[in-house]
């Protein structure tokens, strides 16, 4: 249109142009500004509606670590060998963690505090999560960037930002190795791609240290080093093997694998264990089709290389199949772990590993928190695929593969949710992005049409030529102003359930109970920091405190006492030597617990206050997990026809096992509820069953002002004079 | 008389001992006290000791000094001495602080310790003057028994002399002493001794010579917490900005009998008057007016039971420990709060600035063992000293704070022992150039706008690239 305009009209469309250009940047760079913003304050919920503190149980353990590196150094926390947990084995905790996160906000914290910010490692912690979060909102851009368009980047940031499935590992205080990790996995996937986009060596590069830095932070790096080959396994299947994807496959694996190998705790697993085997393969074939691929193209003859491809690759397999099967038989490498045959196979766990099955974010996942966590992006995804596969590429071949298999996981545990959100949010995006565009390019047409037709008189004939085509499509228009404000309805909905899911449900420390009282105030249960706190202050700094393992970060860290078993949970008769202890009567118990040193014991009880995630209903497990080592104890003698009770009806073995005798000292004696008997239990509603209730062995300690945690002191044995 | 003592201290010259052991000597046994009554209150954890003297100049020359005398045991726990005079007739009577210093002399009976009183006004011989002396005594009431259960009563000793410890002549006296209350198990009889309600009176005894004691031993009910504060660091920050921020670190322990065996929640909470009467559920400090931003926390968080508060006079903060402590029960938190710069930072006429805040512990009835106060003076102060109305030890620091480029100098003080009647104010000269609050701000302004600058310079070649 500008031909037929005279030239100064021209000239300064010309300039208008170049400002559309800076405009589109302008609005993209404050849209991202704004989105990064916007991921780091909605994770702030908890904070505001709290305080400043690290959540939940793991995080615990990775703030007293980052104190200690903080307070000793690199060298020492390397070398730190743990002597306040595990008692009497103790933990080397330098070769048995993921040391990413802990270096990663000490570094946080030495740059603040060169640029002059005196702020306390605390903060430093409890912010690193949502720091993290916004750099994965810059990752999801460029990654959707470079798999569809701009367009799609934008709107990927704009989804993963407040994803609840994201947020719900890495709200402010949620000092978790996820909260870097998925930063970590998504940098690394998008620099993966990249690499195989351009096939350059510095991006290959870039995405091997990515993922070393993965490795370092988190176990899901395993998720990685066999999705990577996966992909290349399909790109090499459906014909896609090209250079790039040789030079990026072999840098990122030699050298991510080299690197990986200097984090202690993964060690030389990268050619010994199971899980990292599939890599090694592709590794190998990928040399032996380059090499084919130079045959080939060194011979002319197809027949003769036919032959040859069949001799070569029944001799690669054969010899591959034949070192796999030595390094299996000779223990070289070794079997794959429980926790991978239990994301293979869902029941697994139940049936073998009671420890993994007993932890709650193992469990599979109900349709209801897909719903929960995904919203909307539950009908993009699909949707997204549609779009991938419409528009194939090795990029977009990357992200299905990538979405299809951690929508698998996210079905089998309820925690891998958090690895499929980001693929989710990216295809969703593609989705969102294509189908927006798709309708304004239809909308904008069809208004430059009319706006043509009506400044431009001139020029009719192509006025009536669109005419027609609208004509011929009826209520395009129409329809496509309907879908879009379908669209934007749907995106504001996902928009305000995502803010009220974080400040409902994924914004509480749960350190701290919150519940409304009898006149809509709020009340505060404190009692685990009370609990916390007493043991820190008031017992001998030697105490070694029995409890069960979910506590032994927290007493660690915040009790700052000695604990028998934590959630590092990596000796399972150690932890079914608790459980037997507190599924035994007192005076077989006593001499278990008299065998660890014990000085106090620890439980947690919501008879009074109705909080439900205590000791007692977490009791099964422990006689699960107790008995898969010591037959002795048996689940059945602690249920009445299979079903589990505290009342008066139920067993006489869990009326008087220790963990009931602790959890139930002297509740008999207290009225919770009114027009209820005195000894009434809220958490489970019910009158308890054994109400005289005698200790011999053990006295109370402390009881927390709700009650929500108890302790007991060992006493000394009696002198036999 | 200061000036001798100073000399002979740095210059040791014999000459000027001798004259100093004649001039001393000679007012002890002039002196007498011709009637004495002492009231010994022992309701709370710190001993308040009053005593009223009646001395008589019966010497020829006059003099400005008596001398007030401590056993050894109790001096180590004397937190305070202060001394008052009446001044005027009758009606318009106005009470005059003294000074009071500790004072050694060569030749005191079993370590006796002593403390010199010094009066405005010579006392000429033949005159009489009334002095009122108060004393303060921390850590002197011993549990007994030590441990005690959870639903027991706290009972306690109090050891001290019928006969006031003096190096002079006193011709009669009394003591009375208050218990907090009327469960008195035993106390020694040093007739005439007579227990009426809740007071014991010692005496009247006549005509005691110097040096004179007879020990008594009361064994008594004191079911107040004794919150004694081990460790308070406090730190005063000052913000030219208009802002003065404190916050105070606390190592509180219950400095009563200990707790044996068993604590249970059900007792404590069903009969909270007869179960764990002498623990300790809550604190009172007392903070100045204004007060904003008050937060209560330990190491591991923020402590939700506290209640603030306020009117135009005085602010009240009542904090709960997290859990009631019982005797030998520990906690350890932090209180802070900020207050308006304008009601504590002046200026004086030399061009200089000076702070005035408080020195003590803002927790009523509590002991604090051990007391540092830190002034932390904006970056680029100098010459600080400081104006403490008792004897501190003081050094100076460095602490680096928000985008502090050379450091903020801090005034330390330490004291030892002190009791609330220690929350005197005390000041902090220093010079400070205004131009310096523009620093920090300019520092910032600067970064963001070469940061600004730098994305400036960054699209700039983006787009050139991109033609």
């Amino acid at each position: 249109m500008a031909t037929v305009t005279n030239t100064p009209v021209s000239d300064l469309l010309k300039s208008f142009k170049l400002k559309t250009k800076q405009q589109e940047l302008l609005i993209r760079v404050s849209i991202l500004c704004l989105v990064y913003i916007l991921a780091f304050i909605i994770r702030l919920f908890s904070v505001l509606r709290y305080e400043s503190m690290i959540h939940e149980f793991d995080p615990y353990f990775n703030y007293r670590t980052t104190l200690y590196l903080t307070q000793n150094g690199f060298y020492d926390f390397w070398n730190w060998f743990d002597y306040e947990s595990w008692y009497p084995l103790g933990r080397i905790i330098g070769g048995t963690l993921y040391p990413g996160l802990m270096v990663t906000a000490v570094l946080i914290y030495r740059i603040l505090h060169f640029l002059r910010f005196a702020v306390h490692i605390r903060e430093v912690c409890v912010l690193t999560a949502p720091f993290f979060a916004s750099n994965t909102t810059l990752v999801a851009y460029f990654f959707g960037k470079e798999i569809w368009d701009t367009g799609a980047g934008l709107v990927a940031a704009i989804l993963i930002a407040i994803c609840p499935g994201y947020i719900s590992r890495s709200v402010a205080g949620s000092y978790d190795n996820e909260g870097v990790a998925i930063f970590a996995l998504l940098f690394t996937f998008y620099l993966f791609v990249k690499a195989v986009n351009t096939g350059s060596l510095a991006w290959s590069l870039a995405s091997a240290f990515g993922y070393f830095y993965m490795v370092s932070a988190w176990g899901g790096y395993v998720f990685i080093i066999n999705l990577i080959p996966l992909y290349v396994l399909v790109l090499l299947i459906t014909g896609r093997y090209s250079m790039r994807l040789y030079i990026a496959y072999n840098c990122m694996y030699v050298l991510g694998m080299l690197l990986a190998m200097q984090i202690r705790f993964v060690g030389f697993q990268h050619v010994q264990s199971g899980e990292h085997m599939a890599a090694m393969g592709v590794f190998f074939l990928m040399q032996v089709f380059y090499f084919l691929d130079w045959v080939k193209h060194m011979l002319s003859d197809t027949k003769l290389f036919q032959a040859f491809l069949r001799i070569t690759v029944t001799c690669a397999v054969a010899v591959g199949t034949i070192a796999l099967g030595l390094g299996m038989l000779s223990g070289y490498i070794s079997p794959w772990t429980g926790r991978f045959y239990s994301l293979l196979d869902p029941t697994y766990a139940k049936d073998h590993i009671p420890i993994i099955a007993s932890v709650s974010e193992h469990q599979p996942t109900a349709w209801s928190s897909f719903m929960f966590d995904y919203h909307i992006l539950l009908f993009l995804f699909p949707a997204g695929l549609y779009f991938c596969f419409k528009r194939l590429s090795d990029a977009t071949i990357f992200i299905v593969m990538y979405g299809l298999t951690s929508m698998y996981f996210a079905g089998v545990m309820v925690r891998l949710i958090l690895v499929a959100t980001p693929a989710v949010c990216l295809i969703s995006a593609i989705a969102v992005s294509a189908t927006v565009k798709n309708l304004t390019v239809l909308l904008r047409s069809k208004n430059k049409g009319v706006l043509t037709g009506s400044t431009k008189g001139s020029s009719s004939s192509k006025a009536s030529s669109k005419a027609l085509l609208d004509q011929s499509q009826p209520f395009q228009k129409n329809g496509a102003i309907a879908l879009l404000f379908g669209a934007f309805y749907l995106l504001s909905k996902y928009a305000t359930h995502c803010t009220w899911v974080t400040s409902e449900a994924y914004s509480s420390p749960s350190i701290v109970l919150a519940a409304r009282g009898a006149h809509g105030n709020r009340v505060i249960f404190d009692d685990y920091r009370e609990a916390y706190f007493w043991l820190r202050q008031n017992t001998p700094a030697d105490a070694k405190v029995m409890s069960w393992w979910d506590y032994g970060y927290q007493i660690t860290a915040m009790g700052n006492r000695t604990v028998i078993v934590d959630n590092n949970t990596w000796n399972n008769t150690h932890i079914a030597t608790v459980g037997r202890a507190m599924s035994s009567y007192e005076d077989e118990a006593i001499e278990i617990m008299r065998s660890l040193d014990v000085d106090y014991v620890l439980v947690v009880f919501g008879g009074v206050t109705g909080y439900s995630s205590d000791d007692i209903n977490k009791f099964l497990w422990m006689v699960r997990i107790g008995g898969g080592v010591f037959p002795v104890i048996k689940e059945p003698d602690y249920l009445v026809n299979g079903e589990y009770r505290v009342d008066k009806g139920a067993a006489p073995k869990m009326l008087n096992c220790l963990m009931y005798k602790l959890c139930y000292y002297r509740f008999g004696e207290m009225l919770t509820e009114y027009g209820k008997p005195p000894g009434y239990d809220r958490a489970r509603g019910v009158e308890i069953g054994n109400k005289d209730i005698k200790l011999e062995h053990l006295e109370e300690a402390f009881t927390t002002s709700n009650w929500i945690v108890r302790i007991y002191k060992v006493k000394p044995p009696n002198n036999r004079w | 008389m200061e000036a001798p003592i100073r000399a002979t201290h740095i210059l040791g010259f014999a000459l000027f001992f001798l004259l100093f052991f004649v001039c001393r000597s000679s007012p002890l046994h002039d002196l007498l006290i011709s009637s004495a009554e002492r009231r010994i209150d022992l309701t709370s954890h710190i001993v308040k000791v009053y005593l009223t003297l009646k001395v008589e100049n019966a010497g020829s020359s006059p003099t400005s000094e008596i001398l007030l005398a401590f056993p050894p045991t109790q001096v180590d726990h004397l937190a305070t001495v202060e001394a008052l005079v009446t001044k005027g007739k009758r009606k318009k009577t106005t009470l005059v602080r003294l000074d009071v210093k500790p004072t050694e002399l060569p030749d005191a009976p079993n370590g006796t310790k002593y403390f010199t009183i010094y009066l405005a006004n010579p006392l000429n011989s033949g005159e009489s003057t009334t002095l009122e002396v108060l004393y303060l005594f921390t850590h002197s009431l011993e549990p007994f028994p030590a441990e005690i259960g959870q639903s027991e009563s706290q009972l306690v000793y109090y050891r001290d002399s019928a006969l006031i410890l003096s190096p002079y002549h006193i011709k009669q006296q009394t003591t009375f002493i208050k218990t907090p209350s009327t469960k008195v198990e035993s106390f020694t009889r040093v007739e005439p001794t007579n227990r009426a309600g809740t007071e014991m009176k010692y005496g009247p005894y006549e005509d005691h010579p110097p040096y004179s004691s007879s020990p008594i031993l009361i064994h008594f009910e004191n079911n107040s917490p004794f919150p004694v504060v081990e460790e308070l660091v406090r730190e005063v920050e000052i913000s030219h900005w208009g802002n003065l921020q404190v916050t105070e670190q606390y190592t509180l322990v219950h400095g009563g009998a200990r707790h044996k065996g068993v604590f249970s929640r059900v007792e404590y909470q069903s009969r909270p008057t007869l179960s764990g009467t002498s623990s300790l559920r809550y604190l009172l400090a007392r903070l100045p007016p204004r007060v904003h931003s008050v937060y209560y926390r330990d190491e591991i968080g923020n402590i939700s039971s506290s209640h603030l508060r306020t009117d135009s006079r005085k602010s009240e903060l009542e904090i709960e420990p997290r859990y009631p402590l019982f005797g030998g029960w520990k906690a350890t938190f932090i209180i802070g709060y900020g207050l308006p710069l304008q009601d504590f930072l002046f200026e004086s006429s030399d061009d200089r600035r000076y702070l005035n805040f408080t020195f003590g512990c803002p927790l009523l009835e509590t002991v604090v063992d051990k007391l540092t106060v830190k002034v932390v003076l904006p970056e680029g102060s100098k010459d600080p000293s400081a104006v403490v109305p008792f004897p501190v030890e003081q050094h100076l620091e460095t602490k680096y704070s928000y985008l502090d480029v050379v450091g903020r100098t801090v005034v330390v003080m330490e004291k030892k022992n002190l009791v609330p009647s220690h929350n005197s104010h005390f000041q902090v000269h220093y010079t400070f150039k205004p131009i310096f609050m523009l620093a920090e701000p300019l520092m910032l302004a600067s970064a963001f706008f070469l940061f600004f600058v730098a994305c400036v310079a960054y699209l700039h070649i983006d787009l050139s690239i991109r033609k």
